[in-house]
C-alpha cells in the first residue's frame, strides 16, 4: 500500500510538473510564433537578393516558391527549389536552390539566379561543409571566386567550357581545392541545362503548396 | 545571505570552481561553437539564462519532489526553458539564432547545468541558488567569449566579425587586423589547443598566488612576533 501511494505521489508530481513547463513553452511560442515567421521570410528574402543582381521585378519571391520533388535532371538527389521572378507579370528570371553532392565533404547547396534568356545574375552559396581557408572560398565573403559566373550563360562559354581550368573549362579553381569549384561548376552548368530546356514550364507552373 | 558570502559564491563560479576551467563541464559547445567572439558571447549568454533560470526552479520545487524522480524532473525544466530560449533567439536574433544552429538546443545536454541542478540549487534556498547560476554561467559565459576572442584573432584576424548578427545593423562589422589568419586556430583542434591553453594559464596563475600568498603570511607572522 505505501509503495502505490509513494508512486502515485511521484506520479503526480511528475504530471503536475511536465504540464507546468508545457504551459511555460506554449506561451513563449504564441508570444514569438509570429516574429519567427516573419524574420523566416526576411532571411529567405535576404538570402535571395544577392542572385537577383539588379534586375527589376514586382513580384512576391518567396510566394512564387515551385519545389520539384525528385527524381528530376536538376543536381542533387533531394527536392529542387525555384523560385520565379516576374516583372508586370512577365518572367523575368529564375532563382534555383540545387545541391551538388560530389563537394569534398558533404552536400553544397547553391542559389543561382538566371535571368529569362539563360543569362546567370548571380551565384551564391547557402550551405557548405568545405575546408575552412581552402574550399571555403566558394562562399562570397571569403573570395571573389563566386563573381565570375555572372553575366555567363551556355551560350558564352559554350557547354564544354563550364569546368574548371585543371579540366580545360574556363572558370578559376582554387589554389589547393579543386574538387570543391569542380563540383559547383558542375551544378551550375546543369542547372543551366535545365532551364534552357525547360524554361516556359517553369514559369507556367502554379506556386507550390506549403506542406503546413 | 550576506555580501561576503555572495562574493565568494560569484567567485567560485567564474574562478575557483569554473564549470569549464576546473569542472570540465560542458566541453561540447564549449569546444564546438567558439570559433567567433560573438558566437562565444551568444552561446554563453543562453546559457547562463538558462542555467540561472533552472537553478530558481530547481530550488524553488526542492521540497516537493522526491529523489527518485528528481532526475527526469531537472531534465523536463532544463529542456523547457531551453526551447523558451531558442524561440526568444528565434525572434530576436535570428542570424544569430542561425550561426549557433544545432548548440543552443544542446544546452540541455550540457552537464554543467544538470550537475548545479544535482549539487547546488537542491540543495540551497532560491537567492543562493540563482547567485550560484548567475556566478556559473558568468563563469563558462567568460570562457566561452575568451575562447572565442583567442581562436578568431589568431584564426581570422578578427575581433567581433560576426558582431551584426547582435546588434541587428551593418554599420559596424568588427575590426579586421589582415585577411587571413592561422587556420589551424579556427579547426576542431584548435579549441582543445586554446581550451587546454586557458587552464593551463589558469592554473599558472593561480600557482603563482599561492606562492605570494605563502609569503606574504611567513611576512605577516612575522610581523606579529
Amino acid at each position: 500500500m505505501k509503495d502505490s501511494s509513494a508512486i502515485l505521489k511521484s506520479g503526480t508530481t511528475l504530471a503536475a510538473i511536465a504540464a507546468i513547463c508545457t504551459a511555460l513553452v506554449a506561451a513563449t511560442y504564441h508570444l514569438t510564433a509570429d516574429r519567427i515567421a516573419a524574420n523566416d521570410k526576411a532571411i529567405l528574402e535576404q538570402s535571395l537578393q544577392p542572385a537577383l543582381s539588379d534586375i527589376f521585378y514586382d513580384s512576391g519571391v518567396s510566394e512564387s516558391r515551385l519545389v520539384i520533388p525528385p527524381p528530376h535532371d536538376l543536381p542533387g538527389s533531394e527536392a529542387a527549389i525555384i523560385y520565379r521572378v516576374y516583372a508586370t507579370e512577365n518572367p523575368v528570371a529564375a532563382l534555383f536552390v540545387v545541391t551538388a553532392r560530389d563537394g569534398f565533404s558533404g552536400p553544397i547547396r547553391i542559389l543561382l539566379g538566371v535571368n529569362y534568356d539563360g543569362v546567370v545574375t548571380g551565384v551564391r552559396i547557402l550551405q557548405h561543409r568545405e575546408t575552412p581557408g581552402l574550399g571555403d572560398k566558394i562562399v562570397s565573403t571569403r573570395s571573389d571566386w563566386v563573381h565570375q559566373f555572372a553575366d555567363r550563360s551556355l551560350a558564352d562559354p559554350v557547354v564544354a567550357g563550364w569546368a574548371i581550368e585543371r579540366d580545360g573549362g574556363e572558370f578559376d579553381q582554387l589554389t589547393g581545392a579543386s574538387v570543391t569549384p569542380r563540383a559547383v561548376v558542375k551544378a551550375m552548368r546543369d542547372t543551366l541545362i535545365y532551364f534552357d530546356a525547360h524554361r516556359d514550364e517553369i514559369f507556367a507552373a502554379a506556386a507550390t503548396e506549403d506542406a503546413s | 545571505m550576506n555580501r561576503a558570502a555572495l562574493t565568494e559564491r560569484l567567485k567560485a563560479g567564474v574562478w575557483k570552481d569554473n564549470p569549464g576551467l576546473v569542472q570540465l563541464l560542458g566541453l561540447c559547445p564549449l569546444l564546438a561553437v567558439t570559433t567567433t567572439l560573438v558566437n562565444g558571447i551568444g552561446l554563453g549568454v543562453a546559457t547562463l539564462l538558462v542555467l540561472t533560470f533552472s537553478n530558481a526552479l530547481v530550488s524553488a520545487t526542492r521540497r516537493w519532489i522526491r529523489d527518485e524522480i528528481r532526475i527526469p524532473i531537472y531534465v523536463l525544466i532544463i529542456a523547457s526553458l531551453v526551447t523558451c530560449i531558442e524561440l526568444i533567439f528565434k525572434a530576436w536574433f535570428p542570424t544569430l539564432d542561425r550561426s549557433l544552429g544545432i548548440f543552443i538546443p544542446l544546452i540541455v545536454t550540457n552537464c554543467a547545468i544538470v550537475a548545479r541542478a544535482e549539487v547546488f540549487a537542491s540543495r540551497n534556498s532560491v537567492a543562493d541558488s540563482i547567485v550560484d547560476g548567475i556566478g556559473m554561467g558568468t563563469g563558462f559565459a567568460l570562457l566561452l567569449m575568451a575562447i572565442g576572442f583567442f581562436r578568431e584573432l589568431l584564426g581570422q584576424a578578427s575581433v567581433l566579425s560576426d558582431v551584426s548578427m547582435l546588434t541587428g545593423n551593418d554599420a559596424f562589422s568588427g575590426f579586421s587586423f589582415a585577411d587571413s589568419g592561422l587556420l589551424l586556430a579556427i579547426l576542431p583542434p584548435g579549441a582543445f589547443f586554446s581550451l587546454a591553453l586557458a587552464v593551463a594559464v589558469k592554473n599558472a596563475f593561480d600557482r603563482k598566488r599561492r606562492r605570494s600568498r605563502n609569503m606574504g603570511g611567513t611576512r605577516s607572522l612575522r610581523r606579529s612576533d
